[in-house]
Formats: structure tokens, sequence, C-alpha cells
């Protein structure tokens, strides 16, 4: 019965075959001791028909016993019970923590690879909607499973065991009756399994209502500024109005039907006990049943009562732990865009700065035909200091994606000192060649900390000493609590600019031997922009830098100029030269020095 | 506990008095299906000894009908019974979902109406998890609450009827009640923590997370994936061994809890065979009570349940209640300023004003002594250390009515902080802003965003069509003739902000969805949006904080020479840094540090003042450098 509503097709059933093996490979804790556990809950399941069972013996051979009420007897049977209902309360015990620690253990290092798996992944064109995707999967997906384990799992084992023993137990005592008690609960299992669509339905609404209410909310707090500078609040409170409302009534719609569905249980179970006694009555008239017997099946109809309930919400549960799991090792098995190196394959990268070749390269967007670069061929010699200039979209950030190995490209190769970038394991690689990307991503942690992630193990002296090389001691002396100043989530407690400072500190700590730095000034105000190119340049010294700029000024101090251009170069040379060639860096800066001279 | 317990009751009355009828409605459902589950009980120990014994002992007579009678009588006792609980239950989801919504509105208008300094002052997350999760959780008790109050009337009427049965086995039955209670109670108590503890830790797993995820990039360019995992695994071990404790208290207690009333029936069973021998009962009294006591052991866990939300509700409408009784308020006037058109531009001035930014508010849970400890959110910045330095002191500003002035000024200078107070986002620490000589504190409600309109650095936009991003409920029915705008003054205020191409193009034009679920703009549209939001209002005052920094020069040129040439003309005041944008202003005046160092027309400050050279002309000074060495060879390179 159980089995088959659980799956509801072969195909599905087919897919949780593929589940299990899965489960084996993945999660092997799961599968640990549970032979052991599963013998020790089915005997637990004993304990459940204790009651029954003494009801009728109490009734038949104690108080109706053939020599008068025997309460000798019953004391002594009742107290074998008392016994077998002690000792599987604590087998079930037994078997709940076994069954925690095996799931939980499992769950844990599943977690983990799934995180792992994100990191190896080319997250670079991730959204903010896939990363809070991504983030799902470590935690509620796996936090769905957890609770279907801790709750579900054991009342779907157990509900089953005792309803398969109720109703052997009905059958010894009267097949008819038995027969007229499933005839109430079969249907009913399958009836509670339609209602429940219309109810999972009504949740799902219930959570786009809320989705939709939180976000009319959130624009009274995030949007406060504008509400009040332009006198909107009355077009806030009727758009909060009508969300708030339309939840509230999706929820009470989702109520009901919940209510409903429940309600089923309780109608069928009266209805169970009110034709035991009819149909029992009329079978023990005719001498076909005792009086214990029948007095018994009210209680071991009730042991079908509970399961009932709990099974629709329970498969519930299942199905959706069923889709978390699916998720997770979807996740799991989604192929690496930019693999490690095949053992034999791996290379070192010579010491001492990087030289940098792009030897006829193109890139397309992955599972797209999109294409950002094509024909790139560069040379970039060690120690040298390049600036690649470009509209938005020309594709120099992708450029300097291939040269940090953070994409790999489609066509062609990029040699870091001579050797084939794909050739170089990835922690080695990112300790000598540091990107420092736009946004300049901080960790809820203090300024210190931050820098600390460029070199683990700096001293404060350090870490102090990287702010001074690039000219902004006296920026970090003006904060009132200097390194120890939190920078909040993603640092939002400082400026755009000032993230970016810190960032650059970070990168400049790595001592990296191939720095490239993308648009990696751009919110810091113009004085202060202009000093620290000034540093940048000594501490660029004996380590090849690539700059995307976007302003020129960050070009006019490079040797080399790349222009790109809708996804090709279309000029390489010194700023000086390239000014005055006419070309479309020419262009470029005359409109520059319109905008500031 | 006990002042939880208080306080979480308190709470509780409170919503019931605010949503009586519903509440009243459920407490009936709730108490016919008690008394029915109790009469259902009562019944089955009736028909036993009337019916059923004498039927099957061959001890009296029965007929059919009467056998059909009894059965009849049980399954309408049962019909009751389950009206009731859909009652109940569908009321019960009703109040909750009502006192939900009635605090879900509550707290948006205050948040409407709040002043922004207080806005400032409290992290945007927080006041969201207070409108969403901590209102849920204030009421969560509420779907509990009138089950547990028809549990009462289940118990006082089965006792009764228990009693009635036989009051010696009515005692051995009702001792069973106290025995569940208290293990549901402590139950409750130590799982609370645990739970508690495990939704605490699963909000770390997914910040760290989030975070390292967000931070993917960096975490990738600086090859230090292998140490985020370690920092991620010991948050997940964390988690797993909470998960394990949490585990081990409920795979403890359940089984205890399901065992206590079939041991009582056993006590039943074993006592009512003694008093059956002595006579003192019959059959059907010892199933009425064994059978009950199967009936209660269910519905009595229901205290368990209400006990272990309450510090659920305390904690949550600590924090709701915070935000309704802040007492902060914009002071309005009385006094109003023409609009409109034909107003012409407003002066505007500062007298010596002073600011200073609001210290960050702590969590509301941290001064409550009847909120249990693991309630209080962990992660939230904590306040700074040391009282912030003032973001603007004595700055004294005088703009003539129609004149352009730009503001200069390097991070940090306060020049945004400058453009928010001579609008009345916020309101000076000391000093007075002056719209055409009235402080702005003597103006009523609306009547400086009638008259002066702001550009913010990053435009907001809302999730609604462009129409509403840009009439933002100027253009209900409601709004009085004058200020209404039709789709003729959006497209025009498009037109003068360089929009109309690009809203123009989109497929909806300007019935398009733009914002969270619509169309995604650029940073330049997205500035021209703003713009035209703000020129749609005519206002007699602009100012634009570096809100044209994304578009082309040109661009900006052609917005700024449209609106003075769009007729009466409009003051504008403009941060900026370029000197193609400060070229356009009358007067520049220079920020440091939050002190005005100097002001006057571009040239004459450009001419004595080396810190604002040094800002405005950075690039163009080390590109003249830059050509200097290269002629002198003196390149680094």
């Amino acid at each position: 019965m159980s089995t088959s509503t659980i799956t509801g097709g072969g195909s599905e059933a087919g897919a949780q075959g593929g589940v299990l093996r899965r489960a084996r490979e993945l999660t092997p804790q799961f599968a640990e001791g549970l032979g052991v556990t599963l013998a020790i809950a089915a005997a637990t399941t004993i304990g459940k028909l204790v009651v029954p069972i003494a009801v009728q013996q109490t009734i038949d051979t104690g108080v109706l016993g053939p020599g008068g009420p025997n309460p000798g007897r019953v004391a002594l049977l009742c107290a074998i019970a008392a016994v077998v209902v002690v000792l599987t309360t604590c087998t079930a015990w037994v078997v709940n923590v076994r069954l925690f620690r095996a799931t939980e253990a499992g769950l844990a290092s599943l977690r983990v690879r799934a995180f792992r798996h994100v990191h190896d992944l080319a997250v670079l064109t991730q959204s903010g909607e896939r990363r809070g995707a991504l983030v799902s999967r470590v935690t509620s997906d796996v936090d769905t499973i957890s609770t279907f384990l801790q709750t579900g799992m054991l009342v779907l084992v157990l509900s089953l065991g005792q309803v398969v023993l109720a109703t052997a137990l009905m059958f010894f005592y009267s097949w008819q009756l038995a027969l007229v008690v499933l005839a109430c609960f079969v249907p009913l299992v399958f009836l509670r399994n339609k209602l429940q669509r219309p109810v999972a339905r009504a949740y799902a609404a219930v959570r786009v209502r809320m989705g939709e209410m939180l976000a009319a909310i959130s624009e009274t707090v995030v949007g406060a500024d504008v509400i009040r500078a332009h006198a909107a609040s009355a077009r806030s409170r009727r758009t909060v109005d009508a969300a708030v409302e339309a939840h509230r009534q999706q929820a009470v719609k989702a109520q009901v039907a919940t209510a409903a569905t429940f309600s089923t249980g309780v109608l069928v179970s009266g209805l169970v006990v009110a034709l035991v006694i009819v149909v029992g009555t009329l079978l023990g008239a005719d001498g076909d049943l005792t009086l214990g017997r029948l007095l018994a099946f009210l209680f071991l109809a009730q042991l079908w009562v509970g399961p009932v309930q709990a099974t629709t919400e329970v498969l519930n549960e299942l199905q959706n732990a069923l889709a978390g799991w699916r998720r997770v090792v979807d996740l799991i098995d989604t192929p690496v865009t930019v693999p490690e190196p095949a053992g034999d394959r791996v290379k070192e990268l010579p010491a001492g700065p990087v030289d940098v070749r792009v030897q006829d390269v193109a890139y397309t967007y992955p599972g797209t035909d999109k294409t950002v670069l094509t024909g790139v061929d560069l040379h970039l010699p060690a120690g040298s200091r390049t600036a690649v200039v470009g509209e938005t979209g020309s594709g120099k950030t992708t450029l300097a994606r291939l040269v940090t190995r953070l994409v790999d490209p489609a066509q062609g190769r990029v040699l870091l000192g001579g050797v084939d970038a794909r050739d170089l394991p990835g922690r080695e690689l990112h300790r000598r060649v540091v990107a420092v990307p736009q946004e300049g991503f901080l960790f809820d942690a203090t300024i210190g900390e931050n820098v600390r992630r460029g070199e683990p193990g700096a001293t404060d002296a350090e870490v102090r000493a990287a702010f001074a090389e690039l000219g902004l001691g006296d920026w970090l002396d003006g904060l009132p609590e200097g390194l120890d100043t939190p920078v909040g989530q993603r640092g939002e407690r400082l400026s755009a600019g000032e993230r970016q400072l810190v960032a650059l500190a970070r990168a400049h700590l790595a001592d990296p031997d191939l720095l490239v730095l993308d648009e990696a000034t751009s919110s810091v105000d113009p004085a202060t922009e202009v000093r620290l190119q000034r540093a940048l340049e000594g501490v660029l010294s004996g380590r090849t830098s690539v700059a995307i700029a976007h302003r020129l000024s960050t070009a006019e101090a490079a040797d080399t100029v790349v222009v790109v251009d809708s996804g090709r170069v279309v000029e390489v040379g010194p700023a000086v030269e390239l000014a005055h060639a006419g070309g479309p860096y020419s262009r470029l800066h005359a409109a520059w020095t319109a905008q500031h001279a | 506990m006990s002042g939880t317990f208080l306080s979480g009751m308190r709470t509780l009355a409170r919503g019931a008095r605010e949503e009586p009828r519903l509440f009243g409605t459920a407490i009936v459902g709730s108490a016919v299906y008690g008394a029915g589950t109790a009469a259902t009980g009562w019944l089955v120990g009736r028909v036993t000894d009337r019916v059923v014994v004498p039927a099957v002992t061959g001890s009296g007579s029965v007929g059919t009908a009467e056998v059909w009678l009894a059965g009849g009588a049980l399954m309408a006792v049962t019909v009751v019974t389950v009206a009731g609980i859909l009652v109940r239950r569908i009321w019960a989801g009703m109040v909750a979902f009502a006192l939900q919504a009635r605090y879900r509105r509550l707290l948006a208008r205050r948040y409407l109406d709040l002043p922004l300094a207080w806005h400032h002052a409290h992290p945007a997350g927080r006041l969201l998890a207070t409108a969403g999760s901590d209102v849920e959780a204030t009421w969560q008790a509420m779907f509990v609450l009138p089950f547990a109050l028809g549990v009462v009337v289940l118990i006082a009427v089965a006792g009764v009827a228990m009693a009635a049965a036989d009051p010696v086995l009515a005692a051995v039955a009702l001792l069973v009640l106290p025995a569940l209670l208290a293990a549901n109670v402590v139950y409750q108590r130590r799982m609370s923590p645990r739970v508690t503890r495990v939704q605490q830790l699963r909000g770390e797993v997914s910040t760290t997370a989030h975070e390292s995820f967000e931070g993917a990039l960096v975490v990738k360019t600086l090859g230090l994936g292998e140490e985020e995992v370690q920092r991620f695994a010991a948050d997940a071990d964390r988690l797993r061994e909470a998960n394990v404790a949490a585990g081990r208290t409920r795979g403890g207690f359940e089984p205890v809890i399901d065992a206590l009333p079939s041991l009582g029936t056993l006590a039943v069973l074993v006592v009512g065979t003694f008093r059956a021998a002595s006579g003192a009962v019959g059959v059907g009294d010892l199933v009425q009570i064994a059978y009950l006591l199967g009936l209660l052991a269910f519905p009595v866990r229901s205290f368990g349940w209400v006990l272990s939300e309450l510090p659920r509700t305390v904690a949550g409408d600590a924090r709701v209640q915070a935000v309704l009784r802040e007492g902060a308020t914009t002071p309005w006037g009385e006094r109003s300023l023409p609009a409109g058109e034909g107003a012409g531009p407003l002066a505007v001035a500062a007298d010596g004003i002073g600011y200073r930014h609001p210290v960050p508010a702590a969590d509301p849970l941290d001064e409550r002594a009847d909120v249990p400890e693991q309630f209080v959110r962990r992660g939230e910045p904590r306040a700074p250390r040391r009282e912030p330095v003032p973001a603007l002191a004595g700055v004294t500003l005088d703009v003539a009515a129609g004149s352009t002035v730009a503001v200069v000024g390097g991070t940090g200078a306060g020049k945004s902080t400058l453009a928010g107070l001579l609008v009345r986002l916020v309101d000076p620490t000391s000093g007075t802003v002056l719209l055409d000589g009235v402080d702005v504190r003597e103006l009523a409600d609306g009547q400086v965003a009638g008259v002066a309109a702001l550009v913010p650095q990053s435009t907001f936009v809302f999730d609604d069509t462009v129409r509403g991003n840009i009439a933002l409920g100027l253009d209900a029915d409601d709004v009085p003739a004058g200020r209404r705008v039709d789709d003729d003054d959006i497209w025009e205020a498009l037109r003068l902000a360089r929009a109309d191409g690009f809203i123009a193009a989109l497929p909806g034009g300007l019935d398009e969805l733009v914002g969270e679920r619509g169309s995604t703009l650029s940073g330049g549209q997205r500035q021209r949006l703003a713009l035209a939001r703000a020129l749609v209002r005519k206002p007699r005052l602009l100012v634009l904080d570096d809100a044209t920094s994304a578009l082309d020069p040109t661009v900006e040129r052609a917005v700024l020479d449209g609106l003075a040439a769009s007729g009466t003309g409009t003051t504008v005041v403009v941060v900026a840094y370029r000197p193609a944008t400060i070229a356009l202003a009358d007067e520049v005046v220079h920020l440091e540090r939050g002190r005005v160092v100097d002001r006057g027309p571009a040239a004459e400050v450009a001419a004595r003042d080396a810190g604002y050279r040094d800002l405005v002309t950075a690039y163009a000074r080390a590109a003249r450098e830059r050509a200097d060495e290269a002629q002198h060879g003196t390149g680094m390179a």
C-alpha cells in the first residue's frame, strides 16, 4: 500500500532506485548499521499491540472468566505487558538515536561535498538569484532531507509495521470485522492522497504571496529615501496593504484545505468505531466473536488512525526530501568547466614575474554561441605593465579572467611562464596569479582580518605595511578603530571606494607574481586614485601586471596599452604613441581630455 | 521561564482582544470538539453496557434496530465533533493570519512614517525580518491556543464522566494526565533550546555559504577554496552535532509520551478487574475509562506545543513593539510654499548646519529580561566603540533662486549628507535649512517634496511599471488636479531626462515592468529614470547627488540645458567631480571633512584652493606630469 502511494508510477520508481544507488555512493554513512537498526525497529513495533491484547485478555479471561472475575490473572498479564511496554520504549529510543547519528553524519558530508563543488565550478557568471539557489543546495535542501529523516522516516517505518501487525491481529480475532475496518481506512488513504494535492497547491501559492508581500514591505525600508524625497508614501501604503491582504486570504484558503483534509481522518475513525460496535455486536450475538475481541478492535482500529493521519504529511515530506536530494546530487554531478589538471599533466609555474602569452584565443559563453573574444594574440613579458581599455561589453574583463584562469578559452591557449594555464594546479596558480575584481568583496570581519586572507599568518605590522606601501597609511590611521574596524556584511559599512582600497591591500599582501586589476580603483575619488596609481607603480615593480582601465589615467601609466573593441584586440602600443595614432585610442583619449581638462 | 510564560500569555490575550470574533468562534469550535470527544468515550461505555454486553454475552435481549441506533448515535457525536474541529482549525488560522496581517500593516506604516535618521540607524535586514519572521513567530502560538483551551474542556468533561462511572478507576486513569502533562512540559523545555540551536546553526551555515559563494570570485582569485571548505565543514559539523542532540531528546521523549497512556490503560485494566470482582463496576465503565485515556493522549500534547511557542511569541513581539512604540517623529509645521511651474526657482540656504550620523541601534532583545537568551539574533553589526565624527559641521550656504551650484569634495566629505539635508530627508543636528527664507521645519507635511526633488547617487527602482516608478502615486485619482500627472507629463519628463528613447523601445513602453521581477536597466538608464522621476514633479529646486555620473557628458549637458530651457527655470545643486559638470555651475562649494573650505566661481576657487585643485584636476595634472616625465626620461618604466 505504502510503496504504491509513494511512487505512483513506474518511471518514478526507477528514479528512486537510482536515488538509493547514489545514496550508497555519496553518503555511505546512511547504510552503516542499518540492518541492526531495522531489526530493533521491527521488534519495537510489537509494543503497540500490548494494549489491545491486554484488553481482550482482561475481558475474556479476566472479567468474564469462567469462574467469575480473576484479578490475579489480569494483574500478572498486565505486569508482563507493562514490562514489554517499558522495553519497547527503550528500544525505540535506541532506534531513533542510531538513525539520527547515521543520517546526520551522511548529510554533513553531503553538505560539505556540495559546498566544495560550488567553489570548484566556475562561479563567475552567477546572478544573485542563481547564487541564492546554490546556497539553498547546501542549506535548505539538505535541511529538508534532515527534517524528513528526523521526524518522517521513523513515523513511516514504525507506522508501516504498526499497521501490518494491527491488521494481522484483527484478522486473527475476526476476519469479517477486519474487512470492515480495512474497507474504511484503505479508501481514506487514497482519498487523502488526492486531497493533499490541492493543499500542496494552496501552500505553494501562499509562498508566492509571501514573497510578494515581503518584497512590498522591503520597498518601504530599502526605498525609504526615495519615498520620503518624493512624498510617495500613499502609493507604498496601498501596495503593502494589497500584498498583505492577498497573503492573508491565500493563507486562510490553505488553512481551510488543511483542516478539511485533517477532519476526514477524524470522521472516518468515528465511522470505524460505530461500525465496529454495530457489526461486532451483530457478529457477537451470533456467537462468532467474543466480547474481549470485539472491544480489542476499538483499540486496534486506533492503531490505524495515527498512521493514516500522519502518512499523508510524511509522504509529502518524503517528496520534498527526494526533490531536495535530487537537487543536491544534480549540483554535485554538474561538470566543472575549469578542471584541475590530470596527475600526469601537472606542471609548475616558474619562479619570478610571470610571462604571459595569449595565443589565438577565442572565448564563448558556455552553452551559448555568444562570442565574447576572438582571435586574440598577445605577449606580456615578465615584469611588464599592461593596461586594457575598451567600451563596456568589449570583452576586456573576459581577457582578464582568461589570463588568471578563472575561465578557459574555447579555442587557443593561455601560457603562463611558458606553461599552458590548464596544466597548473588551481591552488598554486591562484596563490601567485591574483586578480582584484571591480566589486571589492569583503568578508564580514575586520579590515585586518580581510587583508590577512591574502596572506594567512601575516602580522598586524605586515598588514599595516601593505597599506602604507600603497600610500593608504593616512586613510587607515583616519579610521577610529584602524585595522580592527568591522566592515559588516559584504563590507557594506565601508563605502564602495574604501572596499576597493582594502581589496587592493589584500592583493598586495598576497605578493603575487602576476597581478590583474579589473577596474579595481573605479570607485575611489580622483585625488586618491591618482595617489594610488603613483604608489602602485612602485609596488608593481618586479611583478607582471595587467590593469583593466575605465579611466584613461590608468592607461597612461602603463608600458603598453591594449585596446579591445567588440571582442577583438584592435590596437597595441605605448599610450603616448597611440594617443596620436588616429585610431580608436585617439578617440577615447580626446573624449577623456574634454571631460577632465 | 515564568516571566516568559506571563509575557507570552499577555501578548496572546492582546491578540484575542484585537480579533474577538474570530478568536471567540475558534474557542467555541474547540469547546464543541472537546465536549464531543469526551462524549464519544462516554457513549462507547454506555453502548457497551446496554447493547454490546447484553447482545454478545446473551445476558439480555437486544434488537438489531437498537444496535444500529447505538451506531447512529456514535456517528452523530462524531459528526458534531468533526464540525467542532473544522471550526477550531479554520478560525484559529483566521485569527493568526488576521493578526499577522494587522501587525504587518502597522509595521509598514511605521516604517513609512519614521524619520530617515531612524532608518539609517537600523539595518534594513532586521526591519524586514521583523515584518516577516518576527510577526510570524509572535502569532504562531495562536494556531494551537484554541486547541489547548478545547482540551481543557475535554479533560473537564471526561473527568466528570469517568468519576461518575467509578471514582476509583477515574482516579487511577487521571493519574496519567499529570504524568503526561509533566512529560510534555519537560520535553518542550528541553527540546526548545535544542531546536532553537539547530535553527541558529542552520542560519550560520547559511550565512557562511552565502558569504562564501558571494565572494566566490575573491575566494578563487586568492586560492582560498580549501580554507573556505574547512570553514564551512566546521559549521556543518556543529549543525550535525546539534541535530543529533535534538534527535536524542526527541527520540527519548516521544516513546515515553507514547508509553504513558499504555501503562495507564494497563493499570486501569488491573484495578478495573478488582473493582469488577467486587461488583463496583461493569465492563462498560472499564471500557469507557480505558478508551477515554487513549483519546486524551494526543490532545494533551497541545499544552506542550503552546508552551514551546511562547518564547518565540515573546521574542517576536518584543521586536515588533520596539518598532511600533518608537517615538521618533518628523515634526511638521503649517506653512506652505507655492509649487508648480508658475512659481519660479526656489532659493535655498543652510545656516550653520551640523549633522552626526545616528549610532546603529542595538537589537531590542538585548534589553529584555523575559526573552530567553538563545533568541537574541547573532551576526548583526555591533555598535561602534566610539562616537562617530560629525558628517557636517557649521556648513553655511546660500544658493540664489535660479542659480546652479556644484558641491565638490573627496570621499567622505559629507556631500551626500548635505544633499539630503537640503530637501529635508533628515534634519540637521544643529542649524537650519531655509527654503525661500522659511525654516523647513515650519513647512507642512509634503510641502518640501512638492517644491524640491533629490536624485540620489544610486537609483532605487520599485517593482512596478515605468509609469508607476516615475509617478510614484501622483497618477492616482485622489491626487488634486494641479498635482496629478498624466502620460503626457511623464513623456515630457522622460524627454528632459533623455530617457524617452530607451523607454519607447521597451516592449511595454510605460507599462513595462521594471525592478525586481521586470526588465533590468543599465546604470545609466536607471539614473535617467530617477531624473525623470524628479523632473515630472516640476521641482523649483533640483538636487543631483552625483546623479549623472553614469551618463555620457554630452547627455549630461543636454539634460541640464534642457532643464534651463524648459521654462521658468529651476535652482540646481549638483554634487560632482567631473570638470565638465562643474563647468555648468555658477558657483562651486568645496567640502572637506564636513566643512566648507571654500566657495565662489569655479575659476576663483581653483586659483586659491589647492585641495580643490588637487581633486578636480587630478587626472589632468597626472597626465601632464606623466607627459613631462616622458619628455625628460624620468618615467619609472
